[in-house]
């Protein structure tokens, strides 16, 4: 990074210049991707972070020249290691797909082709790029490359189908596909969007490792701050389909020059400190065909003030000092605008101290509660039993928020689904107010269920299309006959929306708004409890920190109790006052949250902990990792003993014989199941980052 | 697998003695068979002498599982008409029905395939309308009417090929192309709509990013998955093919299975008609377990299932 210009221009792998994306449109194309440009250095990762619809992914696909059609390349250049792409024909870019760029996209349950063999598809990039190999060193390859990924028994796998594999595993699989002709430059597309954070940390080891290997340098492309803030050297912000701002990254995390990518670092809820409220950039994403004039950014901007340059002039790219640059009119006054940002933000430490201390009946109340899937057919009426929740006991107090975390797998959304009585449980008890909920039938059921409300994780398809945003709200009250226009109007005022919304379809709404509408329906029948399922999960950033605050201030304006289902811990950190983790249907953990994130007790949270990316501390997370080995374990034929010690760090012979009870091992309210429960963290030997 | 291929069989078995029983049972409601099958003239102590020698006077369920354990045996009675089994009229004409269904569905699904592949591969918009609208166009005329008019082009003015019959392979053509061309319509918008949602998977973006061309990533990646939901369509689609081809049997004089069984109907030939039913419905099902089986092959996904 210190030699001189000449000899880093031999350094630049990929250089991107004045690249532009439009999609025809009738009134003309709309520029999707608006003059950007970078350059990828040898060896380096390059981090592009943005929301939906930033352009992030586009810009990458155009420099592999497969944008989709109609979708064009408008202007620009595109120069790998000097030589320009952006003319080059279909046949000719097919020779560097693949041999001297690769890609891997976010999805492994789609990205690999169904019908066909793994090894094949491996082997089908080996050969594309060799066509002059033998089919046994075709072969030898792909078992290399397996072996490369991690993937345990090359030889069987390599004839297996891409559904025998899991979620982590076919991520393995593309990235040895990508990895097949060591390329100069991998481009990872949101590579553990899709996976668990125990996944994501295995797979963000091998691509650390096969870069190690081939010296290739990497583009991450992701919405994911904290991952992208340990793992890239430099990095870029998109908004708008415009680079607003490019940095080193700890440069950029510490110091942001736009006020976008300070909005969005402060939106970010943390698991290493606690703020009373997220500052949440306010609108919404504009959409490709509607960006403002001016400055993209400026009706969100917390900075423009209104001020008529914002509006009327695009900010151009400005190095602001060597290695950075931003484009905007006064990224002078982003420094002091965040200062002031994270004062207001701090919290008063006393007022974390728990919200209601009085010792009141549990307003819910879960005894031994399990469930059992039965998994395939028998004329002889016994199939296998799949046991989804075992023994799950807890209670919860009035006014308070518990969260329910783990892997996917899990049970926590099972909890959910049998707590709502949309599924029906095996055994055990629930009390609601101290009447018996599981017990309930007919017009009783149908009345109590009223106090127990869910929002459900996908806003885009948790809402008819067809009904209309009033009717999506009215239709609780009309099941309970007591339907009133005003009170729709009121539920929609509380969650932020004009009446007049009322009148629009769920498809002319953003996916916030659309979980602002979910919000009100759930709201319409006054429960006591809200089950929120991964409900801030599939928002963009600046859109989850909104939710969140208006979740915090709708259960302090109704005294809500919310049950808070989600894989994100450090939405959980900042939302909840008790936690649950699950693993494999089991409770392993549960206490206070900040005892929980302080000093976690099982040694399973202790590596979920451990796997969330922290946009501050970056590096040193990096190295205290825990990287729990293998996947979750067939939940048909669960280990013997505790559940957890197949993948244990700390596992030893007595944990194979004894299945430890969740009791009070560190403190009368910090329950968890290990025989080692609370040796430190410090203990923590095997499964570094190498 | 092994467990869900006895189901099938099950399944199979059960459609069979069903359709078999509707059979023996809707026949019944068109009339006494003795008095059908009797001149006009015939005398009360005939009707009855022919009812006794043909069982009918006893009750119908009894008469129901006396067929039914014949049947069982291979017995399907004897043709009312003809006097020789029924079973041996239906089966001597099943070669015919097979040669023309199978035929015709050939070319139906072979020309799909062609013009569909075709489709995704060229440029051209109004290639791909041009060869989408001649197929709609095609189902559009009844086959019928485009029976005689292929008789009147092929066989009365250019006398290339026969108009009636079976025998040489000349003599399927004309029937085979009719039939044929009327399946293509369903079978390349099934392919077309098919190919077009695959497109937009991600592995197909996926092969292009490995460096692989326009022909093998359609070939190799798409054309594989796309066959899935083609395959389920095709069995059902033959099955009908087999036993409902009549009018194309009747248009071209083929002496197909079809063909027997309206005559039989009009005849009141019960044997016969029964028997029909139940050859074509053992095909039917026959072709949709082979569909099922074929299914977990070309998809693992069934197959681990």
């Amino acid at each position: 990074m210190m030699a001189d210009a000449a000899s880093r221009d031999e350094d630049v792998i990929l250089a991107v210049r004045n690249l532009s994306i439009a999609l025809p449109g009738k009134d003309g194309p709309a520029l999707l991707v608006d003059d950007v440009s970078f350059d990828v250095r040898a060896h380096e990762v390059f981090g592009i972070v943005g929301e939906s619809g930033s352009g992030k992914s586009l810009t990458m696909l155009a420099v592999l020249g497969l944008l989709p059609p109609p979708l064009r390349m408008v202007s620009g250049s595109v120069k790998l290691r000097g030589r320009e792409l952006s003319g080059l024909s279909f046949e000719e870019m097919r020779s560097i797909r693949g041999k001297s760029m690769a890609i891997v996209f976010q999805d492994p349950m789609t990205t690999l082709n169904p019908v066909l063999r793994v090894g094949a598809q491996i082997g089908e990039a080996v050969q594309l790029h060799n066509p002059g190999m033998s089919k046994q060193d075709v072969r030898n390859r792909v078992i290399e490359l397996l072996t490369l990924v991690g993937i345990p028994n090359p030889q069987q796998r390599y004839r297996q189908y891409p559904n025998e594999f899991s979620g982590g595993m076919r991520q393995r699989v593309v990235i040895a596909m990508a990895m097949a002709n060591e390329p100069d430059l991998l481009i990872a597309d949101e590579p553990t969007t899709a996976l668990d954070v125990t996944i994501q940390a295995q797979v963000m080891r091998v691509l650390a490792e096969v870069r190690r290997r081939t010296g290739a340098a990497m583009v991450l492309i992701t919405h994911d701050l904290g991952l992208v803030a340990e793992t890239a050297e430099r990095m870029a912000v998109m908004y708008g389909g415009r680079m607003m701002e490019q940095a080193p990254a700890h440069a950029l995390f510490n110091d942001p020059a736009h006020p976008y990518t300070a909005g969005l670092i402060a939106s970010l809820p943390r698991v290493d400190r606690e703020v009373r409220e997220l500052f949440s950039i306010p609108g919404f994403v504009p959409d490709s065909a509607h960006r403002p004039g001016g400055c993209v950014f400026h009706p969100r901007c917390g900075l423009a003030n209104d001020r008529a340059i914002c509006r009327e002039r695009r900010p151009e790219v400005a190095a602001t000092s060597p290695g950075r640059s931003v484009a905007c009119h006064f990224n002078d006054e982003t420094a002091p605008w965040r200062a002031a940002q994270e004062r207001a933000m701090e919290r008063p430490v006393e007022a974390r101290a728990p919200s209601v201390a009085d010792d009141s009946e549990p307003i819910l109340r879960v005894v031994d509660l399990r469930k059992e899937f039965q998994i395939g057919f028998s004329l002889f009426g016994f199939g296998r039993k799949l046991p989804a929740l075992r023994d799950v006991s807890f209670d919860l107090i009035k006014g308070r928020t518990l969260s329910v975390v783990g892997e996917s797998g899990c049970g926590k959304s099972t909890l959910a689904r049998v707590l709502l009585r949309l599924l029906e449980a095996t055994g055990g008890d629930v009390f609601i107010n101290g009447e018996p909920f599981m017990q309930m039938s007919g017009p009783l059921l149908r009345a109590r269920r009223r106090n127990l409300q869910v929002v459900f994780q996908d806003p885009y398809s948790s809402l008819d299309p067809r009904m209309t945003i009033h009717e999506v709200v009215a239709e609780p009250l009309r099941i309970h006959g007591r339907y009133d226009a005003k009170r729709v109007d009121d539920l929609l005022a509380h969650v932020g929306m004009p009446p007049q919304t009322g009148r629009r379809r769920p498809s002319e709404l953003s996916g916030g708004q659309r979980q602002r509408v979910a919000i009100a329906r759930s709201l319409a029948l006054n429960p006591d409890i809200l089950i929120l399922d991964e409900a801030v999960s599939a928002l963009d950033v600046s859109i989850q920190a909104q939710i969140i605050n208006l979740l915090k201030s709708l259960q302090a304006e109704f005294g809500l109790t919310y049950i808070f289902i989600s894989h994100n811990l450090s939405v959980v950190r900042h939302i909840s006052d008790d936690v649950i983790v699950m693993y494999l249907g089991h409770i392993v953990e549960h206490g206070p949250v900040r005892r929980v994130f302080e000093t976690p007790a099982h040694p399973y949270t202790q590596a979920l902990l451990s796997s969330i990316p922290h946009p501050q501390s970056g590096e040193e997370s990096r190295r205290k990792r825990i990287i729990l080995t293998g996947d979750l374990p067939n939940p048909l034929a669960p280990p013997t003993g505790c559940a957890f010690r197949t993948r244990c760090f700390r596992a030893a012979a007595e944990c194979e014989r004894h299945e430890p009870a969740l009791t009070a091992r560190t403190g009368a309210d910090h329950l968890s199941a290990c025989h080692f429960a609370g040796q430190t963290a410090t203990a923590r030997a095997p499964g570094d980052e190498g | 697998m092994l467990n869900l291929f006895l189901k099938r069989i099950t399944q199979s078995v059960m459609t069979v003695l069903g359709v078999v029983t509707a059979a023996f049972f809707l026949v019944r409601l068109a009339g006494d068979p003795a008095v059908l099958n009797l001149s006009a003239e015939a005398t009360a102590e005939d009707i009855e002498r022919v009812r006794t020698a043909l069982g009918l006077n006893r009750p119908l369920l009894v008469q129901y599982l006396d067929f039914m354990w014949r049947a069982l045996h291979g017995d399907f009675g004897v043709s009312l008409r003809q006097n020789i089994p029924a079973m041996d009229l239906v089966v001597e004409r099943i070669p015919a029905t097979l040669e023309l269904a199978l035929t015709s569905f050939a070319v139906g699904i072979g020309l799909a395939f062609v013009l569909g592949v075709a489709m995704r591969m060229t440029p051209s918009r109004t290639l791909r309308q041009v060869i989408m609208w001649i197929a709609l166009g095609r189902q559009a005329i009844p086959i019928f009417s485009f029976g005689l008019l292929m008789i009147l082009i092929f066989s009365v003015w250019l006398r290339w090929l026969p108009s009636l019959g079976r025998g040489t392979w000349a003599h399927l053509v004309l029937p085979a192309l009719t039939l044929g061309t009327y399946e293509l319509a369903l079978y390349l918008r099934l392919i077309n709509a098919s190919l077009a949602s695959e497109q937009r998977q991600d592995y197909v973006r996926t092969a292009y990013a490995k460096g692989q061309g326009h022909i093998k990533v359609l070939l190799k990646h798409m054309l594989p998955n796309a066959l899935l939901p083609l395959v389920t369509v095709a069995g059902i689609n033959l099955g009908l093919l087999l036993g409902g081809t009549v009018v194309t049997e009747t248009v071209f004089s083929w002496p197909g299975v079809g063909r027997l069984i309206v005559e039989s109907v009009s005849q009141r030939d019960f044997p016969v008609i029964i028997s029909g039913v139940f050859l074509i419905s053992l095909m039917f099902v026959v072709i949709n377990l082979i569909v099922d089986i074929l299914y977990g092959f070309l998809d693992p996904r069934v197959r681990a299932a």
